[in-house]
């Protein structure tokens, strides 16, 4: 477009004893490469031998931020050291730029020292903060418990429209996810079985291990898991986007209570739904297992069925409803309390969605492990 | 720079959400540092008309040019030079939250500039200084006001020193004296830097203060009214429409004009 620009350059003078002038030259832009500050300190000497700084620009052929950056410094060195800046021989713009920069100071304290903490403080800090996790996690079941109450005795107005979505959400939507991933678990239990079975020519047994393995367990964890990575996180991500965009405090303002009005329909959505997709997810674990039963064992359909039918009973189904509903109230309240609980920007929504899921899973695993324990000890 | 050298020209512009048009037959000049109004009722496509000059939105029909070059028909290299050129204040900051206000301001002089960490360093220091924010380097956007917030969404749009200025709702959401302020440091930057800036506001103060030039857009009739001097269009225009949004619903024209 132009010629090469000038090499950006400064000189210094002594015009009289306490006065230096800085003369600069050439295009001081953003590309260029420009003397280093600390050249320039060593050319104005003794800072104590100098009252008055003065420039001229009169060979600048341009300049842009990257001047004024420089400058600014100039500005803040002479501050320090008390010498007086005249700025007449710049530009115009660059004098009025210079203004603006200098004209607000920098507030005191704003700046961050990053301070060291030692490992006991930083021990301190953390248990406390767990503790507060522990009571706010005991606040939120507290308060869902009691908006549960004010529910059912009709005390507030539910939410019914948002019901009826959430339902369809955390229900029939998630049918062609549950379906692939049950059948595919059922397929794989089916397999694992089949090989040590066939061993001992029970092949037959298949049917019982992936009917009581889906009915007792997979189906509700299997199911539990997908709500809490489809669903959860979809609670904790609306829920915190809502706490971003002050949704939420729009509500509290308005006397209605957050919880009754967006927490409760979520939960009851999922605690109802969860088991109906767990039953689902039973059906499908078994039709896996036929798949292998009658086409890698070469069983027949109805023996395959009957044998299912002889192995698991109603008992075993039950059991598996019932802890898909407790997973639901798990997913529900991680979801719901990660969202509730979230900072206001774009990053703490993110935390809030992995929280959500993470939560969740490690509370389905504990749940089960305990479950079974209580199942086995009351002999069910 | 002579006085009146086109810098952005709006030519039969259409602009269409799917089949609803916002505003049609818009046809106008901005010149090189004009601070340019765009101003109108509230749902007369201010804002959309803004998205079709920072490349957001494809006009319906019509062109957007830039010096000359036509930034809808333009490749995408040529529109991203064009847009790189550009720098835009949204309407509350939009400051990347999960960055502190110096790596806001950093991010466009890191990608589209060689300088090394201490010269961006000195520059994001020097931009938020501009605006009133020196020492504010390490903060969250979530940790000050709004009104910070803005100013430091100004800081960034600033970073590469652009020959084009868009503002969004500068003084929405501050208190007065916050925002005649800020209207300073609009002139302020227009005189320094030479830049063109184009605003969209209905605050009438702003509007008079620092207004050289505007469109008036109508959403009645959607299109534009009235174009000119926004004291000019005060003072002369024959529309009752632009009066009465001149001088807030009054009808008379008396003691408006700054």
């Amino acid at each position: 477009m132009e010629s090469k620009p000038e090499k950006p350059e400064f000189q210094c003078q002594r015009p009289s004893d306490r006065v230096v002038a800085i003369q600069f030259s050439g295009a001081w832009l953003i590309d260029a490469a420009i003397p280093d500050f600390q050249t320039l300190r060593e050319a104005l000497g003794d800072p104590a031998q100098t009252d008055t700084l003065t420039f001229n620009a009169t060979r600048l052929t341009g300049w842009d931020s990257k001047f004024l950056a420089f400058l600014l410094k100039i500005h803040q060195y002479c501050q320090k050291q008390n010498i007086v800046v005249e700025d007449e021989g710049l530009p115009d713009g660059v004098r009025r730029m210079l203004h603006l920069a200098t004209a607000v100071p920098e507030r005191q304290g704003a700046r961050r020292e990053a301070a060291r903490e030692s490992l006991l403080v930083r021990a301190g800090r953390m248990a406390e903060s767990s503790w507060q996790a522990v009571v706010s996690g005991l606040v939120f079941t507290g308060e869902v418990t009691a908006s549960f109450i004010r529910t059912i005795t009709g005390r507030t107005r539910f939410p019914w429209r948002d019901f009826g979505v959430l339902l369809q959400n955390c229900g029939s939507q998630a049918l062609p996810i549950i379906s692939l991933i049950s059948i595919l678990v059922g397929l794989i239990l089916a397999f694992v079985g089949a090989v040590q079975l066939k061993m001992f020519g029970a092949q037959i047994f298949v049917a019982n291990l992936v009917g009581l393995a889906m009915a007792r367990e997979m189906g509700a964890m299997m199911a539990a898991i997908i709500m809490a990575g489809r669903t959860g996180a979809a609670f904790a991500a609306q829920l915190g986007t809502m706490q971003v965009n002050e949704e939420i405090d729009a509500l509290v303002t308005m006397g209605i209570s957050p919880t009754d009005y967006l927490v409760l329909p979520r939960m009851l959505a999922l605690v109802l739904m969860l088991p109906l997709l767990c039953l689902y997810a039973n059906l499908m674990g078994i039709l896996g297992g036929v798949i292998v039963g009658t086409g890698l064992l070469d069983l027949p359909l109805k023996q395959y069925l009957v044998q299912t039918q002889a192995a698991v009973g109603l008992g075993d189904f039950l059991v598996g409803v019932v802890k898909s509903a407790i997973f639901g109230v798990i997913v529900a309240m991680a979801g719901c309390m990660r969202g509730m609980q979230c900072g206001r920007s774009a990053m703490a929504v993110g935390a809030a969605a992995t929280s959500a899921v993470v939560t969740a899973i490690v509370y389905i695993i504990v749940a089960d492990a305990v479950i079974t324990v209580i199942c086995d000890i009351i002999g069910v | 720079m002579t006085e009146t050298q086109a810098h952005i020209v709006v030519e039969d512009l259409t602009m269409a959400y799917g089949d609803f048009v916002i505003q049609r037959d818009l046809d106008f000049t901005i010149n090189r540092g004009d601070i340019f109004i765009i101003m109108g009722g509230s749902g007369c496509g201010k804002s959309t008309l803004l998205r079709h000059f920072i490349g957001l939105k494809s006009p319906a029909r019509g062109r957007v040019l830039y010096e000359g070059v036509s930034f809808w028909e333009a490749d995408h290299e040529t529109q991203e030079n064009l847009m790189r050129r550009m720098g835009v204040l949204y309407q509350s900051g939009a400051l990347w939250s999960s960055m502190t206000l110096a790596e806001n301001v950093a991010l466009a002089l890191q990608e589209y500039t060689t300088l090394n960490p201490g010269d961006i360093r000195e520059i994001v220091s020097l931009k938020l200084a501009l605006v009133g924010l020196a020492g504010f380097e390490d903060f969250y956007p979530s940790e000050i006001s709004g009104g910070m917030r803005k100013r430091a969404g100004l800081a960034r749009a600033m970073a590469l020193d652009p020959e084009i200025l868009f503002f969004d709702e500068p003084s929405a959401g501050l208190d007065p004296i916050s925002a005649k302020l800020l209207d300073d440091l609009i002139l302020e930057i227009r005189e320094s830097l030479g830049a063109t800036i184009v605003v969209v506001t209905h605050e009438l103060a702003s509007i008079f203060d620092i207004g050289n030039n505007s469109v008036f857009l109508d959403p009645e009739t959607k299109t534009m009214i009235a174009v000119g001097d926004p004291k000019r269009l005060l003072a002369e225009s024959e529309d009752p429409r632009v009066v009465r949004f001149l001088t807030r619903g009054k009808d008379g024209r008396e003691g408006q004009a700054a």
